[in-house]
């Protein structure tokens, strides 16, 4: 049986599994929706996942990122637990070994990652703006009634895009129904809106970073050859988006993992029967102390497994 | 009378010891909490800053509670900062309260002002100011005793062996320095409270980073308002350093600080711009000069002068190779996402470290040959 490695990416608005070989190279890779459920999700992925590698390959180690990484951690024994923009990094200077910029666009947040010679020098991430990303594109193309799919295509239609305000979500939104009231067509809003969003991103998350090339695009958005499109005109260079662009987290998770699992002998993956498991996760007000922390209890069945959230590590460091 | 002040950091124990023995009854306020903030943010105008609402939301509590007056200190140079006390005494004023709010303003730029402040307080109560003075000698003892000790409590972190250890033993530190009474106590407790964050089972053969932190001195020395980020770095490891501690800004105030710190920012920045921008911009200077592995810059969302700093430590970051993360505060941020980020940048960190290690060790190893 042939070596792999898992890597599980659950955020916010989608959930990746991955396994790689000893090489990096993916032998699986799927790309499910959250829908607000990272337990219910995540069980979803191995179910799915053990079905296409199960007699075929060994997980000798797994690793998890993404907004649900310590939740995710728990349920199935993970080796290592790192946060999405150093999995990322290690993802993409894996898949691009030259690259020296990275753009991800996600479901909530939006990040550029500057490298030099495979290693982070600086990085950005959205503060306290979700205006393009991918929850609001999505949100869009519902109210336009397109499949999020073909959002793109229509995009790269466009002769005369047209200028959308791009700094609020909301307001865009407003200014996309003003113009389409106007009489603009379908496809030059929707360029426009790519534009603006792009416009968006540069100034903000990417202000002050010097964008050199390679610059690889990721993440949920990178689907979006409208989006794609827009970058390359704005930054004037070619913009790579890599084969696996979608699951590039988890891919990341995988190689920290397998990286770890050699340093220290062995794995604590519980196994793909973890799927059977009832997992349920419940919180409480902590009334210590001021701080009013709330406190996240993990159970497998009907025992507590994990608990965290509080700031004095009263709760946490309880035995279970 | 029964007064009351901010809740910043520990100074609320240096300001009750102060207030309680010049004759009057102190309040103390609650720690902030989710319920502070949400009296601060229901009344402050939405575009107020995060200190603005938390300080208006703690002004609330204590006038609930029937105090006064409250204390302040005020603010020069164009930050929004210098309107603070006029705009939250017309906010209690609406909301009903009889509170007053006095607001201690630069004893340098007005002598007269300020003594007249202190006359008003000590005189109710039959205070002399010779005592007023030797008072004030041992509230500043006390404050210098917290400031010290919490320094202290970011550089042993790093090495503990129990995650958590450092911060137990440093609140019961705490818990020593506010019980002190007098001078010798005071000094006595400040020595005891480093003995026992000293003797916190540690990890000498760690190298911790070393990360300075700068920014706007409530959100700075506020753990509420930064989601305890110094606590946080502190046991993913990394050891931290600020400049701006109550003390340290008193002193700043008083004395020479302000220009010692401004050379730190020229070239960079030569003028007072409001705020603390001046001393975010040297700070950050010293710390790249000290070597320090990385500088992260805590910022109120909207803060006109800490934005401009933003823009101006991308270039120190360039100039001296010295990563440099900013957070922005305003009453949505989630720990979660700073938590990632600062995750992040300490991997950056490391990294950086471990890459300028192997490019010495590869450098001796051709120097050996």
């Amino acid at each position: 049986m042939k070596r792999g490695y898992l890597g599980i990416d659950v955020g916010s608005v989608s959930t990746n599994v991955v396994v790689i070989d000893e090489e990096g190279e993916v032998l699986s890779h799927l790309y499910i929706r959250t829908q607000g459920q990272p337990i219910k999700a995540v069980k979803r992925g191995l179910k799915e996942t053990a079905e296409k590698v199960d007699g075929k390959v060994e997980i000798c180690g797994v690793g998890t990122t993404g907004s649900a990484r310590h939740l995710t951690a728990v349920m199935v024994g993970a080796d290592t637990v790192k946060n999405e923009i150093t999995a990322h990094a290690v993802a993409a200077s894996h898949e691009v070994p030259d690259a020296q910029t990275i753009l991800e666009i996600g479901g909530q947040d939006s990040k550029i990652i500057i490298l030099r010679n495979g290693v982070v020098t600086d990085f950005a991430m959205n503060t306290v703006c979700a205006a393009g990303t991918g929850s609001f594109l999505d949100q869009q193309a519902a109210r336009l009634g397109i499949p999020i799919e073909k959002f793109g295509e229509l995009a790269l239609q466009s002769k005369t895009p047209v200028r959308i305000a791009g700094r609020c979500g909301v307001f865009a939104e407003s200014d996309m129904i003003h113009k389409q009231q106007l009489g603009h067509n379908l496809e030059d809003i929707i360029a426009g809106l790519c534009e603006a969003l792009v416009r968006n991103y540069l100034n903000n998350v990417g202000k002050g970073k010097e964008i050199l090339p390679k610059v690889v695009f990721q993440g949920g958005v990178a689907a979006n050859v409208g989006i794609r499109a827009a970058f390359e005109k704005a930054l004037q260079t070619e913009i790579i988006v890599p084969r696996y662009f979608n699951v590039m987290g988890a891919i990341g998770a995988a190689l920290l993992a397998r990286d770890a699992v050699k340093k220290k002998g062995g794995t604590n993956f519980k196994g793909f029967d973890v799927v059977d498991i009832d997992y349920r996760a419940s919180s409480f007000e902590c009334k210590g102390c001021a701080n009013r922390c709330e406190v996240i209890e993990i159970y497998q069945e009907d025992e507590v497994i994990a608990r965290w959230g509080d700031r004095c590590g009263k709760w946490e460091s309880i035995a279970m | 009378m029964k007064i009351s002040f901010p809740y910043i950091g520990n100074g609320p124990i240096a300001f009750k010891y102060f207030i309680e023995e010049l004759g009057h009854e102190a309040v103390v306020p609650p720690k902030p909490s989710k319920r502070t903030l949400s009296l601060g943010t229901q009344y402050a105008p939405e575009f107020a800053c995060l200190p603005f609402k938390i300080i208006l939301g703690t002004y609330i509590e204590v006038a609930e509670q029937g105090v006064d007056l409250i204390i302040t200190s005020g603010g020069c140079g164009p930050c929004r900062a210098g309107l603070y006390g006029v705009l939250h005494q017309k906010i209690l004023r609406d909301l009903g309260f009889k509170t007053r709010i006095m607001v201690l303003e630069s004893v340098k730029r007005y002598p007269i002002r300020f003594l007249k402040n202190v006359h008003e307080v000590i005189s109710p109560v039959g205070t002399s100011w010779v005592k007023f003075a030797r008072k004030f000698w041992e509230g500043w003892e006390k404050l210098k005793a917290l400031d010290e000790t919490e320094q202290l409590s970011h550089e042993i972190r790093p090495y503990e062996t129990v995650k958590g250890a450092t911060t137990k033993v440093y609140n019961e530190a705490l818990k020593l320095i506010d019980a002190a009474r007098g001078l010798d106590e005071i000094r006595a407790a400040k020595e005891e409270a480093r003995q026992k964050l000293l003797q916190v089972p540690r990890d000498p053969s760690r190298h911790p980073l070393k990360v300075g932190i700068v920014g706007e001195i409530y959100v700075v020395i506020e753990p509420f308002a930064n989601l305890d980020l110094q606590v946080a770095l502190g046991e993913m490891g990394v050891a931290t350093a600020r400049h701006m501690y109550l003390k340290q800004w008193l002193l700043d105030n008083t004395g020479n600080g302000e220009e010692k710190i401004s050379k730190w920012a020229r070239p960079y920045l030569n003028e007072m711009i409001g705020g603390h921008a001046i001393f975010s911009v040297g700070e950050a200077v010293m710390y790249a000069k000290q070597g320090f592995d990385g500088v992260v810059q805590l910022a109120p969302f909207s803060c006109m002068p800490e934005i401009s700093v933003k823009g101006i430590l991308e270039k120190i970051s360039r100039d001296f190779d010295m990563p440099v993360l900013t957070v922005f505060l305003d009453e949505l941020t989630g720990k979660a996402g700073l938590q990632t980020r600062l995750e992040a940048f300490v991997d950056l960190l490391w990294q950086k470290r471990e890459k300028k290690a192997a490019a010495r060790a590869r450098e001796l190893e051709v120097r050996a040959i």
